[in-house]
């Protein structure tokens, strides 16, 4: 295990619908631990083997799950998310993409007095390559090794991985912390979990324009950095007030543009790739050093 | 979602906060008639989802109303911002006295709402937090808790608002913020806020921005969405469940996923070219999404070369070349293509193009490199 996820994490999905159950199969594959779903109404059933449950709570006390992926449509993100907290479920990933941000300041709130950590939403999940799978990632694109990863994107972010896995730099963990303005797991926090982790050697992390988690990160980086660091902000070439798909990336005023985190990363001497293909170089550099 | 400034009013009045009387009109000759009615000065004020209306001439004070028609037929043909106005509200001057600002709007940072009050009112809040940011009071309610009174009180202290409106000012910021909440707002802003010479409190102007994520909550505000025509192909991607983004250069984008869309918009800036727009298909994108995002893009007409760039996760490579394919077969397009497919079923799908009058590149830098030479006038080889 790298950091929050690893062979040992005992994995409920809420939310057994279609995409739940089609996602469940996969990470079975990948060799998750997929010990329970919930789906209220259809506790005592199982779905291709694996056993059902009316509540987050009574999946925890009957098989000790310790992390959670949630696949429920937006309407009811917030409940979930707040019911697996509540559940004092250790790690809680949201893949549901659309949900309101009011919900999630609310869900914010709660966490921040809570143990949990949340991943998402709106985001692929985590990976820690050849251990465990909480997301919705193709894991032909991962492969173990020292790179610790943070992005706030999802094709990005397997594109990322793909080309570092080719250049012979496997990942630690990935983290696929989503676009949203408003996260469970930020930027500066991940990084965080990376910088303390024993096995992650570099860190990179990969931002969007919009907001100023990235410069956060840079500065703690700064001040606190133990291992080097490479970076890449998508959207350099954005115009302000233009939302780019994810609701998180829109620059608005002089807040979250491109400049602004470039210029965070150079002050804490992390470089900054200009394209996603001079990432793998910049690790392999970075690594030497 | 944006509102215009006269729903906005109405959502802000439901919830008790004093806003001036007034009327919409989309003619001169209504604008005349409702200011007889109000019977007093009014204002005309354009209603169009941008901000800088008065500097623009959009907003005009008439004392008659002759005056009032006068101003509504200059103002009803403009256009701000490249918007056309279409709608006047017709409002009754207030007798001011002072312009406080009141705003609520998301700290991502913080990750809670924001508070905003300043008795610098009717200027951009931007300029006077950046030149003189302890001019603005903040307070970050919980937002389970709700703006409480206490903290409504200590922004009226800490911006200075007169003792004697204190609590009107106060009790509009927890009312504002009750609209804010109702509504699932992302900004709400009442700039400026009057004093009146008569010492009471009143919404000058109000903007509101609803989140779009809640908008399936929110019927009643749906129904008040105004698409302009230049929204219009957002607005359809919208509506095909992607996402859509008209930008000012010649090259076509499309991919899957926002980071990678952005990504390669970057390397097509990188490559000495612009995007002619931004384009998200989501995930698995099958045939007709391809089809009628090739359509939305090839629509614009500024578009020289299109670039589709799709990294291929539960999205496979095979079947995107066959969209595209098909697209081909049927429609021609009249400007070159550049594809770059990676990922899942990438190699089938790139044998599936060979011989297809399209450009396949096997990097994202390659294949952007190659789309700008081709917007510039570049022949086309055609994978030769």
């Amino acid at each position: 295990m790298s950091v929050l996820l690893g062979k040992d994490t005992k994995v409920l999905v809420q939310g057994m619908g279609r995409e739940g159950s089609f996602h469940a199969a996969r990470m079975k594959e990948y060799g998750t631990k997929i010990v329970a779903g919930t789906k209220p109404g259809a506790g005592g059933t199982t779905v291709d083997g694996t056993p059902l449950f009316d509540t987050a709570a009574q999946a925890v006390d009957a098989t000790g799950a310790n992390a959670s992926i949630i696949f429920v449509p937006a309407p009811g993100a917030m409940d979930a998310m707040l019911e697996a907290i509540d559940a004092e479920i250790g790690l809680v990933v949201c893949i549901t993409e659309g949900t309101p941000v009011a919900d999630m300041l609310k869900v914010a709130s709660v966490l921040e007095r809570s143990s949990s950590t949340l991943i998402g939403p709106n985001c692929p999940g985590a990976i820690t390559p050849g251990e465990c799978k909480l997301g919705i990632m193709p894991a032909e694109n991962f492969k173990p090794g020292p790179v610790g990863f943070v992005s706030r994107s999802g094709t990005l972010t397997y594109e990322i991985a793909d080309a570092l896995s080719r250049a012979g730099l496997g990942q630690s963990t990935c983290l696929g912390i989503g676009g949203d303005p408003v996260i469970g797991l930020p930027t500066p926090d991940a990084v965080r979990l990376l910088n303390e982790d024993p096995k992650t050697e570099v860190i990179v992390i990969v931002g969007e324009i919009g907001g100023s988690a990235e410069e956060k990160a840079a500065e703690y980086m700064r001040a606190f950095g133990k291992k080097p660091a490479v970076a890449f902000i998508a959207g350099r070439s954005a115009p302000p007030g233009k939302r780019m798909g994810h609701a998180g990336a829109i620059v608005s005023g002089n807040q979250g543009t491109a400049e602004s985190k470039v210029k965070a990363f150079d002050a804490a001497g992390i470089p900054v790739a200009n394209a996603p293909s001079e990432i793998p170089a910049l690790v392999k550099k970075a690594l030497r050093h | 979602m944006k509102l215009h400034e006269y729903q906005a009013k109405q959502l802000l009045a439901r919830a008790g906060i004093p806003v001036p009387e007034g009327r919409i009109a989309t003619t001169p000759e209504e604008a005349e008639a409702e200011a007889r009615v109000l019977g007093s000065t009014v204002v005309v004020k354009a209603q169009v989802h941008a901000g800088g209306r008065g500097k623009a001439g959009g907003i005009k004070v008439a004392k008659t109303p002759n005056e009032a028609r006068e101003h509504a037929s200059t103002i009803l043909h403009m256009q701000i911002k490249g918007l056309r106005v279409r709608k006047v509200y017709v409002e009754r001057a207030a007798n001011i006295a002072k312009e406080l600002y009141l705003g609520i709007t998301l700290d991502r940072d913080r990750r809670r709402p924001v508070v905003m009050l300043s008795t610098v009112g009717g200027m951009d809040i931007e300029e006077v937090a950046a030149t003189t940011p302890e001019k603005i009071a903040r307070g970050w309610p919980d937002p389970i808790l709700g703006l409480l009174p206490y903290q409504a009180r200590a922004l009226c202290f800490d911006a200075g608002v007169p003792a004697e409106q204190r609590n009107a000012v106060a009790d509009i910021a927890q009312r504002l913020y009750g609209v804010y909440v109702k509504s699932d707002a992302t900004l709400v802003e009442i700039n400026p806020l009057f004093i009146q010479a008569d010492g009471s409190v009143l919404a000058g102007d109000a903007k509101l921005d609803i989140d779009d994520n809640a908008l399936y909550r929110q019927p009643e505000l749906r129904e008040w969405k105004e698409v302009s025509p230049d929204e219009e192909a957002e607005e359809r991607a919208r509506a095909l469940g992607f996402s859509y983004v008209q930008l000012d250069g010649d090259v076509g984008i499309i991919g899957n996923g926002a980071g990678l869309v952005m990504g390669t918009l970057d390397a097509v800036k990188n490559a000495g070219g612009s995007a002619a727009n931004f384009l998200d298909v989501g995930g698995g994108a099958k045939e007709s999404v391809v089809k009628a995002a090739l359509e939305i893009v090839l629509a614009n007409k500024k578009v020289k070369s299109v670039l589709i760039n799709i990294f291929g996760g539960i999205t496979r490579g095979d079947e995107v070349a066959k969209g595209i394919l098909s697209v081909m077969a049927q429609h021609p397009p009249a400007v070159p293509l550049v594809i770059r497919l990676s990922g899942t079923e990438a190699e089938a799908g790139r044998k599936l193009l060979v011989g297809a009058p399209l450009e396949s590149r096997e990097t994202m830098d390659d294949a952007a490199r190659e789309a700008v030479r081709l917007a510039a006038g570049g022949t086309a080889h055609f994978n030769s």
